[in-house]
């Protein structure tokens, strides 16, 4: 195995319910079936797609939260699938969580201060009491928080606020590697850019290795240096960002790419082109899981599997039997043709917000008629 | 606006094919000390689409409430805002919208339809149940209305369908049904509040392709909140930039974004991750958006605008700069008023 290789995940297969007993017919959900793949250390890696994927549940695999049917996830070299006890708890002080949703995920009637302690108690248990306090304003300071703010209760913050209090919380084990299960879905356009330049900061200035689970496929652009898109449970593209976004290789990449409301695109470049929706996963169609909304099925996709295996270059790895006759013409959008004043703008308004010092030309504007 | 009555002369003819127009919607809630909407005027024409833009408590969804007279008397107080519907004139701080209009000539949709269909009765019950209220005739006949609108709005086996709980379908389905179920009495304005925002991006695609197409079939104006800027790009025809309950910057959509005004407006698309432009760091819109109660005087911006002076404690009117395109700015253009040296 490759030193770079900080987590894997070979064959991992997670199925949810025993096929149901004497009364019940609960069927067996399969979550996530049969994905491997490899996180190289301080790489942010990103896992998209939508709802019912099983992206989440891949999340918990590679944490440990949720032990697989069969397969197995290695961190730094060693199986975790069946760690428990004291090698588990340096576990969890090695791989953290950020959660989705900043309100349900602080204890409302715990400060900023004890909640971002908490993690240290466990973690740090031999700091002392002031050692641990100066740790959380440190952790604070780290996550643009003042210190003072760590005598307050959660319903104080606003979500971005709240959300930079479950990265300090995150971070407060110091960790090498933090999954982030849609971390700045539940936020503002404005508050997303704060957290999104926030976690490309700390994963640059700790050396953090980032696990980044999204549906917003601009956000992932924006933050991942590797992508895996996945479709009913399996990975269907993996690859660098960059070269997954300019020559997408899956239909379902394709269709996922297309179907991203842009700036700048016409109406006519989005018509919708994947057909119906996504089966459920507890009968999930034999052979290619896409082929009942892929537009370019053919008989051999309804029987066999097609397996994730090099396309582009041996990085960008795509599972479908046709991937080299289909067009890849690159669905992204034109980008928006602004005026020369307009681009100025945006480049004043940049400079203002980055610490330029703006001055007014007309110091007494007189009102515009 | 100073009116009399509830119904108001209409003054101006110039707008023919407007089937609605909003006047200076001013609305707080009980026991607060600020509007949450502060002099909100919109205009819909014939067979448009009209986005309202904003995050999270600019007063969007509530000046769509407010329209449709969905806020309850006792906790919502308008003190301005006259609304004309077609010929119809309202004064909404007098009365609400007749009920025989609503859900008829006025229509909504809402972002979450698992929450907004009742789960203990069937799709064509529920569908019927709004034409039955409006138009009257038979159960038969409502069924029948219901079946037509499953497979205008794309449902496939819309006769069985009709007879399944809303449980039994997918979030994407329910939203069609939701559609259905408003567009069941061929409304002239629908609204739809968030009506994407739940769902997966291939599933929005195929809702806003549904709504554009029946938008081109029926004609209806549709006014519809949104917080995603790539929504607007795709459906609008106009949009209006909503900040603690303003409208800081409207006119046509391409005009609004090729050549945006309000510093607002483009923090709100320097912030937006682009596909085509990755990588570094994100222009942000520093700060938060400030509690009803805090909203600074004048322009409610300011206290987040990195090109603020005192002057901004005035409130800047929402005036023309091009046809149609209208910002609430004392210093637009930018490039003309503020210099920024490193």
């Amino acid at each position: 195995m490759k030193n770079d290789v900080i987590l894997e995940a070979v064959d991992v297969v997670k199925h949810f319910g025993d096929g149901g007993g004497w009364l019940s017919r609960s069927p067996v959900v399969q979550a996530v079936d049969g994905v491997s793949l490899q996180v190289r250390r301080g790489e942010t890696f990103a896992i998209v797609g939508e709802s019912g994927c099983g992206k989440s549940t891949l999340a918990r695999l590679l944490l440990r939260l949720l032990t697989p049917t069969s397969g197995k996830v290695m961190f730094d070299g060693h199986e975790i699938s069946g760690t428990k006890g004291a090698a588990l708890k340096k576990l969890r002080g090695d791989m953290q969580f950020i959660f989705q949703d900043p309100f349900s995920s602080l204890n409302p009637r715990m400060t900023i201060g004890k909640l971002v302690g908490e993690p240290l108690e466990v973690h740090a248990p031999d700091l002392s009491a002031q050692e641990r306090r100066d740790k959380v304003a440190e952790l604070l300071r780290k996550v643009g928080l003042r210190p003072e703010h760590a005598g307050r209760y959660p319903h104080e913050f606003s979500g971005g606020q709240r959300q930079r209090i479950g990265i300090a919380r995150a971070l407060a084990s110091g960790p090498k590697l933090v999954i982030g299960d849609e971390p700045v879905s539940a936020l503002d356009v404005s508050v997303q850019a704060q957290v999104i330049n926030l976690l490309g900061d700390l994963s640059r200035d700790l050396g953090l290795t980032l696990v980044i689970i999204a549906h917003d496929l601009g956000v992932i652009r924006h933050m991942s240096d590797r992508v895996a898109v996945m479709y009913l449970g399996r990975i269907v593209e993996s690859g660098p960002t960059a070269e997954v976004y300019a020559k997408p290789r899956h239909p379902y990449t394709q269709a996922l790419l297309a179907s991203i409301p842009s700036m700048g695109g016409k109406p006519e470049d989005h018509k919708a082109n994947v057909l119906g929706e996504m089966p459920s996963p507890s009968a999930p169609p034999p052979g290619c899981r896409f082929h009942t909304r892929c537009p370019f099925a053919q008989a051999k996709c309804k029987t066999d599997t097609p397996v994730l295996s090099a396309a582009e270059s041996d990085d960008h790895r795509v599972a479908c039997h046709f991937w080299d006759t289909l067009d890849t013409s690159a669905p992204l959008a034109a980008t928006t043709q602004q005026s020369k004043a307009a681009e100025a703008r945006f480049a004043l308004y940049r400079a203002a917000t980055e610490g330029g010092t703006v001055t007014h030309k007309t110091q007494q504007t007189t009102e515009r008629t | 606006m100073d009116t009399s009555g509830a119904v108001i002369d209409r003054t101006d003819q110039s707008g023919l094919d407007d089937v609605l127009v909003l006047k200076d919607l001013v609305l707080r809630f009980r026991g607060q000390e600020n509007d949450v909407v502060d002099g909100v005027s919109l205009t819909v024409r014939k067979g448009e689409v009209l986005c309202v833009v904003g995050e999270s408590g600019c007063g969007k969804s509530v000046t769509a409430m407010a329209l449709m007279g969905l806020l309850p008397k006792e906790s919502a107080r308008i003190s301005s805002g006259n609304l004309t519907i077609g010929v119809d004139h309202f004064d909404l701080s007098k009365d609400a919208l007749p009920n025989e209009m609503r859900g008829n000539t006025v229509a909504m949709i809402f972002q979450e339809p698992m929450t907004s269909l009742n789960p203990a009765f069937r799709i064509g019950d529920q569908i019927g149940e709004a034409v039955l209220r409006h138009r009257g005739g038979t159960r038969a006949e409502a069924l029948a209305r219901a079946e037509e609108m499953l497979t205008r709005v794309g449902i496939a086996n819309p006769s069985q369908r009709l007879h399944e709980y809303p449980h039994q379908l997918s979030g994407g389905m329910r939203q069609r049904v939701m559609i259905a179920m408003a567009l069941a009495n061929d409304p002239s304005i629908l609204i739809a509040d968030e009506p994407t925002t739940a769902l997966d991006v291939t599933i929005q695609a195929q809702i806003l392709d549904l709504i554009r197409d029946l938008r081109d079939e029926t004609g209806m104006g549709t006014i519809m909140i949104t917080h995603d800027l790539g929504v607007v790009a795709e459906i609008a025809d106009s949009v209006a930039v909503m900040y603690g309950g303003q409208v800081v910057e409207q006119g046509p959509v391409a005009e609004v974004f090729n050549n945006p005004q309000h510093p607002y407006t483009i923090g709100l698309m320097s912030a937006m991750p682009r596909l085509d432009q990755p990588g570094g760091r994100l222009a942000i819109v520093p700060g938060t958006v400030p509690t009803i109660a805090n909203m600074p005087e004048g322009c409610r911006f300011r206290s987040r605008c990195a090109f603020a002076t005192p002057t901004c404690a005035s409130r800047p009117a929402l005036a023309d700069i091009a046809d149609g395109h209208a910002v609430a700015c004392h210093y637009a253009p930018l490039e003309d008023h503020v210099a920024v040296s490193a």
